[in-house]
Formats: structure tokens, sequence, C-alpha cells
């Protein structure tokens, strides 16, 4: 006989198990798919392998694809660890893009451009995280909902803007104006699409985790997390700490928009995140809410991203194959992460 | 000639509202179902795509439309099962769970419309619904035009709304629904199954999701796209708030919202909008925001909604 029982503690070997487990269990149940489709499971997933981290044009092009993905995942989770809810990474994204582009499209010295677009576009993402997190200090709104309603108010703004004043005069097209060529973040491997905001990207990642467990800040942010009622025992302003957390997971994925403007198109149109805000909450939850953790989960999606790409080219079957694998391996995650309060155990039939 | 012009206008314009608040209605009664048994479903987005996208391509193998909608509910409900499996028996986080199920149901129907279609320069476009015009009702002048000259899945839309009224506060199951979204504690000691109404409900609320899908492809644009949803669902999980998890209020907010996307939509075709018609779009999101923040002090949500129900935890 089996049983369920909860459990009081895990093992640290879980944080890195769980996640495996799940994108194992995620890859199988996706090559069903890939069968029905009628390619090879094992010749699907090579050449996704080989596409993305096979060569060294290929982990670059991949790293390009993570970094708005390591942004984003880096504000959900530091979000999540308070408890504040953020399911808006999205707009804040969009926020970002809008604010550094039309920094970047004024003229100025190149690494004054990029210092701005950097300040103001996370500055435009803090201050939309801000809303569901006042809302939810100051009216006990709920802050899922206040924050996912307000990335289709984002998403509608940035179309106002470049279907009306932002609009493409002469191609009709509705993009912004570009940002100037001085503006462009350096491409830091000649032949790649390596940029600046990429190495940022990937320096961020330890910082959060820096900032999460080793100052005052990330103690109160845990603390407000994990028990609220101690940590307003303990003197802690739990309304101070969730309007900070807000400002800094806001300001994270306006970075994201920044890297997308300044590194990749140069300008905003309405695809310019192809729902990396969502992809935010995938790459936390397989982190396990762990700045660290990101960086490899945010890798892993941007790379089954990439790689499905040529394996449709030479197997035939959807790209899409790629939204579906993010999608399950956030269930499966779900999933696996019972495992840290409950175990499985055998108990013998009663004396 | 004039008076006549006006009189089409009208009608036109009325028939337009009541086409565009039906698939509302459907997925704003369907989420606020799952909500009142205290289950937010955000895989709403995900599920209506998914339901759609199935339902087209029944319809257009099969030939028959009605087979389509029977598929795009089945869909739903099993998509609405899926999300209660997790949210309800195995107590996972309800608003993560939900990104899940949209994540996984919009890919998926990506993925499998592809596969079925593949890459076309026009996408497959299949006969849809026809009006189906009622006797007398029809000949009333403009309401009979606009609301009773209507598709089918229309009419079954204006009786929806009345039923679930009726389901949700003169029947026992709909009691059991509140109680196990108000005070599941209690419900569970009152003897009511409060896994099992959850599941039903969620069930209940996902099939009405897969109706909304069923509506775009097959009668509104008897077509699938990428973009057929567009932002619908999310607009319903607004409607349910602002229509304060009441059917007929949820009801009246899909009409309100409705009312907005049509006038925005003319005054494009007319070129004489000056107001960019993005500012109507953001309206029912900016509206239940600031509703959300006067409504807070009445606590009008279900009071056990995000909150999993665990029989052994006390």
């Amino acid at each position: 006989m089996f049983r369920l029982e909860a459990r009081t503690s895990t093992p640290a070997w879980f944080n890195l198990a769980l996640p495996l487990v799940a994108i194992a269990a995620t890859l199988i149940l996706c090559s069903g798919l890939i069968a029905i489709a009628g390619a090879g499971v094992v010749e699907a997933y090579g050449v996704m392998l080989s596409a993305s981290l096979g060569d060294s044009y290929a982990i670059t092009e991949t790293l390009v694809r993570a970094a708005p993905m390591i942004f984003t995942g880096l504000a959900v989770a530091i979000a999540f660890r308070a408890k504040f809810w953020n399911i808006g990474a999205e707009g804040q994204l969009l926020a970002g893009a809008v604010a550094s582009c039309f920094v970047g499209a004024i003229p100025m010295p190149g690494y004054l451009a990029m210092l701005l677009m950097a300040l103001v576009g996370a500055a435009a993402g803090a201050l939309v995280a801000l809303v569901p997190a006042t809302l939810r200090v100051k009216f006990k709104v709920d802050d899922v909902v206040s924050s996912l309603l307000l990335n289709s108010v984002i998403y509608y703004a940035l179309m106002a803007l470049i279907e009306g004043p932002w609009k493409d005069t002469f191609s009709g097209y509705p993009i912004s104006p570009p940002i100037e060529d001085s503006a462009n973040f350096p491409v830091l491997v000649e032949g790649t699409r390596l940029h600046l905001g990429v190495v940022v990207a990937l320096i961020a990642a330890p910082l959060c985790w820096f900032l999460i467990a080793r100052t005052t800040l990330g103690f109160r942010i845990r603390v407000t997390g994990e028990n609220p009622e101690a940590a307003r025992y303990g003197g802690i302003n739990v309304q101070r700490v969730l309007l900070s957390t807000a400002l800094l997971s806001g300001a994270l994925a306006g970075l994201a928009g920044v890297g997308e403007v300044g590194g990749v198109h140069f300008q905003v149109m309405s695809d310019i995140s192809p729902g990396y805000g969502y992809s935010g909450i995938v790459v936390a939850m397989l982190a396990r809410l762990n700045p660290l953790g990101v960086l490899p989960a945010a890798i892993f999606l941007a790379a089954v991203m990439t790689g499905a790409e040529a394996m449709s080219r030479a197997t035939g079957v959807p790209a899409f194959l790629s939204d579906v694998i993010q999608g399950t391996a956030l269930l499966a995650m779900l999933v696996a992460l019972l495992f840290t309060a409950y175990r499985i155990r055998r108990v013998g039939a009663p004396a | 000639m004039s008076v006549v012009f006006e009189q089409i206008f009208q009608v036109g314009f009325l028939a337009a509202i009541i086409r565009i608040a039906t698939p509302l209605a459907f997925a704003t009664l369907g989420e606020m179902f799952s909500e009142r048994a205290g289950v937010l479903n955000l895989g709403i987005e995900g599920i209506m795509l998914l339901s759609a996208m199935a339902g087209f391509t029944a319809a257009s193998l099969s030939g028959n439309l009605w087979l389509g909608v029977l598929v795009a509910v089945l869909v739903g409900a099993l998509m609405g099962a899926l999300h209660a499996l997790f949210t309800v028996a195995l107590g996972l986080s309800q608003h993560v769970c939900g990104i899940g199920v949209t994540l996984f149901s919009s890919g998926l129907a990506y993925f499998l419309y592809r596969l079925i279609f593949g890459q076309q320069s026009v996408p497959p476009s299949i006969d849809g619904f026809k009006p189906v015009p009622i006797p007398l009702l029809s000949d009333i002048p403009i309401l009979g035009p606009a609301v009773f000259s209507q598709f089918t899945l229309v009419y079954l839309a204006i009786i929806a709304i009345p039923l679930a009224a009726f389901v949700l506060y003169r029947t026992p199951w709909g009691l059991s629904v509140r109680m196990v979204g108000e005070n599941p504690r209690a419900a569970d000691s009152a003897g009511v199954s409060v896994i099992a109404t959850r599941f039903q409900a969620v069930i209940l609320g996902g099939a009405l999701m897969g109706l909304a899908g069923a509506f775009l492809t097959m009668a509104q644009f008897n077509a699938f796209t990428f973009g057929v949803v567009s932002g619908r669902g999310w607009v319903a999980i607004a409607l349910v708030v602002f229509g304060r998890w009441d059917p007929w209020r949820s009801a009246g907010a899909a009409l309100l919202f409705a009312f907005v996307d049509a006038l925005q939509l003319r005054m494009q075709a007319s070129g004489l909008g000056h107001i960019p018609y993005e500012a109507f779009l953001m309206l029912p999101f900016i509206f239940t925001i600031v509703a959300m923040a006067f409504m807070s002090r009445n606590a009008v949500a279900p009071s056990a909604l995000l909150k999993p129900f665990r029989r052994e935890e006390r």
C-alpha cells in the first residue's frame, strides 16, 4: 500500500530534480505530437537541440532569445517570492519597450542614450507594476486580476501609439520610428546578434539572487511572502515591502522590453513580445522562484523556441510545438511541486 | 430617404451589438460559474481558442456545423476538467495553473491547426451559420431584424442568461455552487461535496467557453485565425468582476462592452474617429480595475475564490 503524506521539509536536491523531472515529462508528453505529425521523435528533438545549442552561432541566437525571458522570469520570481501575484510582466515589458524607444529616438551620444533607455524603460515597467500593488495595498484589490487586465490596457495604448502619432507615414505600417543608430546596443560578437543587453540579463540574475538571499530587502521580501503575520510582528512594513517588490519586479520586466528595442528590433511594433511576459511565469516556476535558476530555465525555453523553427524546416512538425512545450512544462512543474508538499510512503498492512 | 438610411444604420448597429455580445456572454457566464464555485479560470483565453479551432476543424471536415459546435463544447468541457484536476483535485495555485492552461491550449490550437490545414496564404473558411428569423417576432420594427433575425447560437445565448440565473439562484445545485464558493468548510459540513461541485462548475464553465469559441469560428468569422480570440477571454474575466459575479449583471456588462466595441468599429469604418479606437477597447479593462477598487469594500467576490479546499486541513 502507498499513501500520500504531508512533508515538513524538502531536501535541497529537489530544487534541481523537480524541474528536470517536469521537463523530462514534458518532452515525453510532447513527443506524442511529434509522432502524430509523422516525424521521428529522436530526429525532431535532435534537430531542435543542434539548432539551438549545437554551434556557437546557435548558442548566441538562443541567448538573444533568452534575454527577455531572463528579465521577465526574474520579475515574476521576485514578485512571487513576496506573494505579489504579478501576472502583468507582459504589459510591463511593453511599457518598457515604448518608453525606451521614445528615448532612443532622441539624438544624443550613444552611451548616454543607452543608459537613459534602460533607466526610463525600467521606470515605465515599475510604474505599471505599481498600479496593481497600490490597489492591493490601499483597496485590497486582487492583484492577479488587476495585473492581468493591465496587460490589455498597455497593449491597446501601444497600438494607439503605433497606429496613431507613431505610425510610419511613408510605408503606412503600424510600427514606431526606429531609434537612433547610435543608440543601438553594441553587438559583442561579430556576425551574430549577441548584444550588450544579453550580458546585462546574464548579470542581472546573480544580482537578483544576491538581493533576495543576502540583503535586508531580500529578507523582508521572503518573510512577507512566507508569513506576512510574522513579518508584521517582526516590525516589517509589509505594505511598503509589497510596493518595493512591485517596483523591482516591474523594472525588471521593463528591462526585458528595453533589450528588445535596443538590441533586437530597434523600434516598437505590435508583436514585439510573443508573450515573453507569460513565458516569464513558466521560467520563474521552473526556477522554483530562485533568481539563479531563472538562467537555465530561460535558456531552456529559448532553446526550445529557437530549435523549433529549425525542427519545423527539417521535419515538417509545426514550430508551434514550442508553445505546447511551454504550457506543458508549466503544468508539469506545478504537478511536480506537489512532491514538495507531499511524499509517497509505502505503508505495511496493519498488524 | 434619410429616414430609411437611419433605420438601416440603427438596425445594423443593434444587430452588430448583439453579435459582438454573444460570444462574450457565453464566455462571461462560463467564467462566472467557475468563479462562483471558488475557482478562477485564467485558462479561458486558451480554452476559447482551442474550442474555436476544434469546432472549426470538425465542422470543416464533416460539413456539419452542429457537430462542430458539439466538438467545441466538449473540448471546452475537457479543458475545464483539466483545470479542475489541477486546481480542485490537486489544489494547485489557480492563477498559475490558469496561465498554464491558456499557454497549453493556445499552443495546441496553433499546432493542430497548422498540422491539419498546413500553411495557406488565405485561411480556409467554411459556410457558417445563417441567420434564422423567428416568425412574427422578426416582424417587429427595428428589434425584429436586430434581435430576432440572428443565428441560433444568439438565441441560445439569450436563453442562457435567465437559465444561468435560474440554475445559480433557484436550484439545489446552484446553491451548492454558491456554498462551495463562499464557505467550502460549511458546505462540506452540510454534506455537499466541495470537490465534486467545483469540478462540475468548472467543467460547465469550460463548456460555455467552448460555445463562445464555436460562435467565433462558425458564425462570426467562419474561419480560424491565430488572432480569432484576441483577448476576448481577458475581457470576460473583466466582465465577471464588473458584473459582480451575477448572471444578469455580467450579461449586461457584456452588452455594454459590445455597444462600445460596435461604436468603435463604426467610427473606424466611417473614418470620423478622432479618438483612437484603442481608447474604446481599453475601456472595459480600465472600468473594471477602477470598479474593483470601489467594490472591494463591499467584498462581493466569492470569499473562497483562489483558495484550494483540502478536507484534512482544518
